[in-house]
């Protein structure tokens, strides 16, 4: 009796995905010998496949934490969560939930937020592209024409590539000095930091932002208007200077369109 | 002004990102380039950059891994549209994916799983070859596996099984010549019978690899499909055997992991390339 295609394969995967399992039943075997070493050559595939697409997506997890914890981290991480899609650059995004709650991590509680930054950085890197506009642009729109309104009214569409991270721990001069830009001197463990993730062009920039500049991405990003964005940006930092975080925010590459109009 | 659409039957190799300088900058004479789909279905930034101005020199050839044709379940919509996008938009020469499965019930296997070569398995993946090529527009090749064991129920051999669903689909065949030998050592079965049996005559394209060598439960000869490392001479061998036979065919060489410098791609992709020419001149 041949067995159907559908049971063939639910016994395959349910074997595929426990190590300590017997090889399925519809595996043929020879001469009555194991086949364990060959059913094994795809759990192992499999395991080395996702550890080395977390490796590749988490490399300063890695190099914070070393290899073999990061190996023995990956393990446990992809047995609990197997990938549902077949584009693995999508693979891993609740690495960081996973090291915050993984109780060996306890101690470096801020494994968490780091591995949120780098997936931040994975997902800039394959994000839409989109021109950066400059200054000028914001200049040219508010010459032109008298029935645009204020300035305050703005709206800007941000960078697809843009993600903002924040953290109680100083994740950004973490992951510099992990990522071979900054120095571990630079590291201060009381300091909070929050980053900023872009990609104007090629290369995926990450940078520390102020609590004002924070608050006032976080608002333009969040649909409010330049005014409701900078009011939240003062009462984050009360010596937050809108004039200068505006070309800040043009010179990052951050906007991509000007209008998203009044109301 | 792009060069052309069509894959000549000349050598290839897989595109890597590590890659991407060198080859823009070298402008190496190679015939064509590979690239796995699933590397560029995210929306922007440097893979299509780099891709682009790949495809504004080079044919490319479209190969999938992740769409699991041999799976019993239906197929991922969502990833058919991500490959028909990548089919407008970088007009690969040719089209291909695997006889395997990866795909169970929402959850993915980044492998290329084996199929029972039973006439119900046959007759799922001719409907999903056909639902390929429908959506895509195109004649797609299907490429046979490397495996490390077999099901107790398959009824015909995998070149049978092959013919089968070519016969019933209209696809081509790509023939992954280290699969050959892998599949041959592992399962005990003579690699120059299988090319001499293989329909030759609707081989698309041919791939050439690395493996890796390991031992069974009994100590007998296991080889892992590992492309990490040149192509082994007794792959040599079974290429050239395959060439003599069947005429040149666009050859792709593939090196996925521990990846080599430029210029050793280049070298093995030479090395092809060097039994292609040969072949053209005995048949003139």
């Amino acid at each position: 009796m041949t067995r159907r295609l559908l049971d063939v394969q639910a016994d395959f995967i349910e074997a595929l995905q426990r190590p300590e399992a017997p090889v399925p039943a519809s595996i043929a075997v020879r001469a009555d010998k194991p086949a364990k070493k060959r059913f094994d050559v795809y759990r192992n595939n499999v395991a080395a496949g996702l550890t080395q697409a977390l490796r590749a997506t988490y490399p300063a997890i890695e190099k914070l934490v070393g290899e073999a914890f990061f190996a023995a981290s990956a393990r446990i991480y992809l047995e609990r969560h197997p990938p549902r899609s077949p584009l693995l650059f999508r693979y891993g995004e609740a690495f960081g939930d996973f090291l915050d709650s993984f109780p060996p991590a306890a101690g470096t509680p801020y494994l968490g937020d780091v591995a949120r930054l780098e997936w931040a950085r994975l997902q800039a890197h394959h994000a839409a592209d989109a021109e950066p506009l400059s200054i000028d642009a914001l200049a040219a729109y508010l010459a032109d024409g008298s029935e645009r309104g204020d300035i305050g009214t703005l709206r800007f569409a941000l960078h697809p590539s843009l993600d903002l991270i924040t953290s109680r721990w100083p994740i950004v001069s973490l992951w510099a000095a992990s990522a071979g830009q900054g120095s571990s001197d630079d590291v201060d463990m009381k300091r909070a930091e929050r980053a900023l993730v872009i990609r104007p062009s090629l290369a995926v920039e990450t940078r520390a932002l102020s609590p004002g500049a924070f608050a006032f991405l976080a608002g333009l990003r969040g649909d409010m208007t330049l005014q409701q964005a900078a009011i939240e940006a003062s009462e984050a930092e009360e010596t937050f200077d809108l004039a200068e975080h505006l070309q800040g925010l043009f010179a990052v590459g951050a906007v991509s369109a000007i209008n998203k109009n009044t109301t | 002004m792009r060069c052309p659409d069509d894959i000549p039957p000349r050598a290839g190799v897989g595109l890597k990102a590590a890659h991407y300088d060198d080859v823009l900058r070298s402008r190496p004479d190679i015939g064509w380039f590979e690239i796995h789909a699933e590397n560029y279905m995210g929306e922007g930034g440097p893979p299509h950059h780099f891709l682009e101005a790949i495809r504004q020199r080079y044919p490319i050839s479209l190969h999938g891994v992740g769409l699991s044709i041999g799976a019993d379940g239906p197929l991922d919509k969502d990833h058919l549209i991500r490959l028909k996008g990548l089919n407008e938009r970088y007009r690969p020469g040719l089209f291909s994916e695997h006889l395997a499965w990866s795909t169970h019930e929402g959850v993915y296997v980044n492998d290329l799983l084996p199929v029972p070569y039973t006439v119900e398995a046959a007759g799922r993946v001719v409907d999903h070859i056909n639902e390929v090529q429908d959506a895509l527009g195109r004649r797609m090749l299907l490429e046979n596996p490397s495996t490390y064991l077999t099901f107790a129920d398959s009824t015909m051999s995998e070149i049978a099984f092959l013919e089968r669903v070519a016969d019933r689909s209209g696809c081509g065949l790509l023939l992954d010549v280290n699969n050959v030998f892998v599949s041959a050592t592992n399962q005990g079965y003579a690699p120059d019978a299988y090319i001499d049996d293989f329909p030759l005559e609707l081989v698309g394209e041919v791939h050439l690899g690395g493996h890796a060598p390991d031992e069974d439960d009994q100590g007998e000869p296991l080889l892992i499909d590992a492309h990490d490392r040149p192509v082994g001479d007794p792959v040599w061998d079974l290429y050239a055997r395959t060439i003599r036979k069947g005429g040149a065919r666009p050859t792709l060489v593939e090196w996925d992991t521990d990846v080599p410098s430029w210029p050793v791609l280049f070298e093995e992709a030479v090395r092809a390339e060097g039994v292609l020419v040969r072949a053209a001149g005995a048949a003139s």
